[in-house]
């Protein structure tokens, strides 16, 4: 029996981060009070405890908030020389760097992730959108998309849960430094840390309106996307939201790209280096508990490796750390919310219900907050929910394969087209099946890489559009009569 | 006696096949201008013609895409070399069909030939002038390239019978998607023999397919389809849009909206130079990531 070793608790300190008792609405460069005084609470995740009351911002907030943006934008923003523009970006991820810690603890006390990943993932990549998209600002003659590319106006912008501050870096970033203003709403589970950043706005003496942020849910989003007077709707989120987004712009000449869903493979061939193969897994589905749209949730192991792969996963993950996500040794920590919590439990007992066999190791789970044990199938069929379904949570369903062709039309079965992985030896079998692969990402050798110069984006109905890159500019381009 | 002239059948042109609708259905097509001749029975196409052109389209996929750049640009070359040796029969067929004078029809068709021309040396240079190679901050390989998006529906211009026809379906198959088109519901023809000349010019069957009938009664069909990856909705400009991009929304596909402002819409102006649009709306970039390490 291999002796098991204890951790000492790592716990970081809150003292960093001062929340409010409650938050307004960043319009114009002010926390205003939303017009119905209407608020809703956040909770952490990991604790169950009430962090702050944050306003719900009603159709005449939002729309205040536009009014607020077209201003900043005709007389300030769109007038201003692009090399200004970076300016103020690279002041912002200055800013970002020197508050990081405080927004790292931010971070984890409102999603739930593990500060490990708050802190060495979230937050030095979202400083890293600003400092990439700063350098553009003055260089979009350059991008590729003609000689003359202008920017659209007013961006409204809906962005999740699950990576609350790099998600904003992604929105935020490229449509400034394109000359566009917006108009954002995080999440309704994970306002704080885009409120701390309008205090980085602030901080960084961004002219008013330029950035505005609304707090609320499903029915603030929808009067973003509804106002007539936005210009482009960037929306990260559900395939099911995507799809009411796309119906509700139809017939407008609004511009939209779309983040949606996934459901990616990870495919492993028997030539693979099973070990780093299976840190790599690890890394694709259990990295910030599985809330990952592009998240690795479809293992398809080559049949002649496939006991081999999940004995040596299964021995990997009995060491996975999950619990307090402030400590600092944690692997897995909390799951966002209660509903989401619900819809995990749901699918997975739909997977044993469908005759899957479910595994996962000994863990102790906290007993307050939102928790889900790091759980493996196996014997998974493609018509099973758990095959076809996002789950959204720290859930792997393995199935197996024979032939190259095999695991690619697996691969390939399902609507969502976000991301896929590779695992071999061969390079040029990793190229061949790269090529075939219907997914705007595809990670060989490798998981659940990010960088601002690489674009991120969906085939199918994983949406429409990238983010990062040259290719991310042209979403918050006009550039037209010259691309 | 005056010869009698040999009339020609006009049918759908699925698959690389010149089938009749389905339906056993036909319209009447005339010229255009101010004294309307009798020119053809079009086919009347349907529904199932509608899925039998998908089924076609998503079977050309693969070939297509996986064929060369270079080969599918030396098949588009092919087929502006075929368009040119039929100049005569496309200039008659468009002035009939436009109401044109022979010198203007002359105009048109010319561009049109060197539109196509002007696509088919895009094939194998879209992924140099759109993909790139990232300087992410670590150690990766990491390139982004554009693939095309599958199976594109596209709703040809209702007024310009061949170039405007040529300006819609030669950007979406550069790339390797293949079309599911339908014609110029009052114009017909000229689409029929382009099919000819696709036919005849060693573009697999399956990659263009040509559909004639009632835009309206076609293009939900079209729109709706979930074997459909994208939708061009050019030619909708009688058609009230909105419903065929909320339909569209279904399934997210890609959507290019009729040229114009607002709910209005309108065609464009076919003589003005091409850009990348058109081609770029139905390309994805897919980005791959390579560790590189010793």
């Amino acid at each position: 029996m291999t002796p098991k070793f204890e951790y000492a608790p790592a716990p970081e300190s809150r003292s960093v981060v001062d929340i409010a008792s409650s938050y307004g609405l960043f319009i114009g460069g002010e926390f205003v009070d939303p017009a119905d005084g209407k608020s809703f609470k956040t909770v952490n995740p990991a604790t169950e405890e009430k962090l702050s009351d944050v306003s719900e911002a009603s159709a005449a907030d939002v729309d205040k908030a536009v009014r607020a943006a077209r201003r900043a934008y005709d007389r300030t923003w769109s007038r201003m020389s692009g090399a200004e523009r970076g300016k103020y970006l690279y002041r912002i991820a200055r800013l970002l760097q020197e508050r990081a810690r405080e927004f790292a603890v931010l971070e984890t006390l409102d999603n739930g992730k593990p500060i490990k990943e708050s802190r060495d993932v979230d937050v030095p990549t979202a400083a890293a959108h600003f400092f990439y998209h700063a350098g553009w600002a003055d260089k979009l003659e350059y991008a590729g998309l003609g000689p003359a590319p202008k920017s659209l106006g007013v961006v409204g912008q809906v962005i999740p849960w699950n990576f609350p501050l790099l998600m904003l870096a992604w929105k935020i970033a490229p449509a400034l430094a394109t000359g566009n203003t917006v108009v954002l709403k995080p999440a309704e589970t994970t306002p704080l840390t885009a409120l701390l950043f309008a205090e980085v706005c602030r901080q960084a003496d961004l002219p008013p309106g330029v950035v505005n942020i609304v707090t609320g849910a499903g029915p603030t989003g929808q009067a973003i996307v509804e106002h007539p007077g936005v210009d482009k709707i960037a929306f990260t989120g559900s395939t099911d939201v995507g799809k009411a987004i796309a119906r509700a712009v139809a017939g407008t000449r609004k511009r939209v790209t779309l983040e949606l869903g996934g459901k990616a493979a990870n495919i492993v061939f028997d030539d693979a280096a099973i070990d780093q193969a299976v840190e790599g897994i690890v890394n694709g589905i259990f990295f910030n508990q599985g809330h990952v749209c592009c998240a690795g949730s479809r293992l398809l192991v080559q049949e002649s490796v496939a006991d081999d792969v999940v004995h040596r996963l299964q021995r990997r993950l009995r060491t996975l750390r999950v619990g307090d996500p402030m400590d600092k040794n944690t692997d897995v920590g909390a799951i966002n919310s209660a509903a989401q919590l619900a819809r995990i439990t749901e699918l997975t007992e739909a997977g044993v219900a469908e005759g899957a066999q479910r595994w996962s190791p000994d863990v102790e789970l906290p007993k307050r907050g939102y928790w889900f044990a790091p759980t493996v199938f196996t014997g998974v069929s493609q018509a099973h929910r758990i095959a076809r379904e996002e789950i959204f949570g720290p859930v792997l369903s393995v199935l197996t394969f024979r032939t190259p062709d095999e695991a690619v039309a697996k691969a390939n079965n399902t609507p969502y087209g976000l991301s896929a992985g590779i695992w071999s030896e061969k390079g040029s079998r990793v190229l061949a099946i790269a090529d075939k692969l219907r997914a705007g990402v595809v990670w060989a050798n490798t998981f659940n890489r990010f960088d601002p110069t690489s674009p991120f984006g969906g085939y199918k109905e994983s949406g429409y559009g990238r983010e990062g890159g040259r290719q991310g500019l042209a979403a918050y381009l006009d550039t037209e009569g010259t691309h | 006696m005056p010869r009698l002239e040999v009339r020609k059948t006009y049918k759908l042109y699925i698959g690389g096949k010149f089938p009749r609708s389905e339906s056993g259905r036909s319209y009447e097509v005339t010229s255009s201008g101010r004294s309307p001749k009798f020119l053809a029975n079009a086919a009347q196409g349907s529904r199932k013609d509608i899925r039998d052109a998908v089924v076609a389209a998503r079977g050309a996929v693969k070939g297509w895409s996986g064929a060369t750049a270079y080969n599918r640009g030396q098949v588009l070359y092919r087929v502006g070399e075929v368009l040119e040796g039929r100049r005569d029969q496309f200039i008659a067929e468009v002035a009939a069909s436009e109401g044109l004078t022979k010198p203007q029809a002359t105009r048109l068709v010319d561009a049109a030939i060197d539109r196509w021309v002007w696509y088919a040396g895009w094939p194998d240079k879209l992924a140099q002038v759109l993909g790139n190679l990232n300087p992410v901050a670590g150690p990766y390989f990491d390139i982004s390239a554009p693939e095309p998006t599958g199976v594109v529906g596209v709703l040809a211009p209702q007024d310009s019978s061949l170039l405007g026809l040529v300006s819609v379906i030669a950007p979406a198959i550069v790339s390797g998607n293949t079309v599911v088109v339908v014609a110029s519901e009052d114009r017909p023809l000229p689409a029929i023999s382009l099919g000819e000349v696709l036919a005849t010019s060693d573009v697999p069957g399956g990659v263009v397919n040509i559909v004639t009938g009632r835009t309206a009664e076609l293009a939900p069909w079209l729109a709706s389809h979930a074997d459909v990856n994208a939708l061009d909705l050019t030619g909708a400009t009688e058609l009230p849009w909105a419903e065929l991009e909320a339909s569209a929304a279904e399934t997210l596909k890609r959507v290019v909206r009729p040229a114009g402002d607002g709910s209005g819409a309108e065609e464009p102006d076919w003589l003005a130079t091409p850009d990348l649009s058109r081609m770029h709306a139905f390309l994805e970039t897919k980005t791959v990531w390579h560790p590189k390490g010793m």
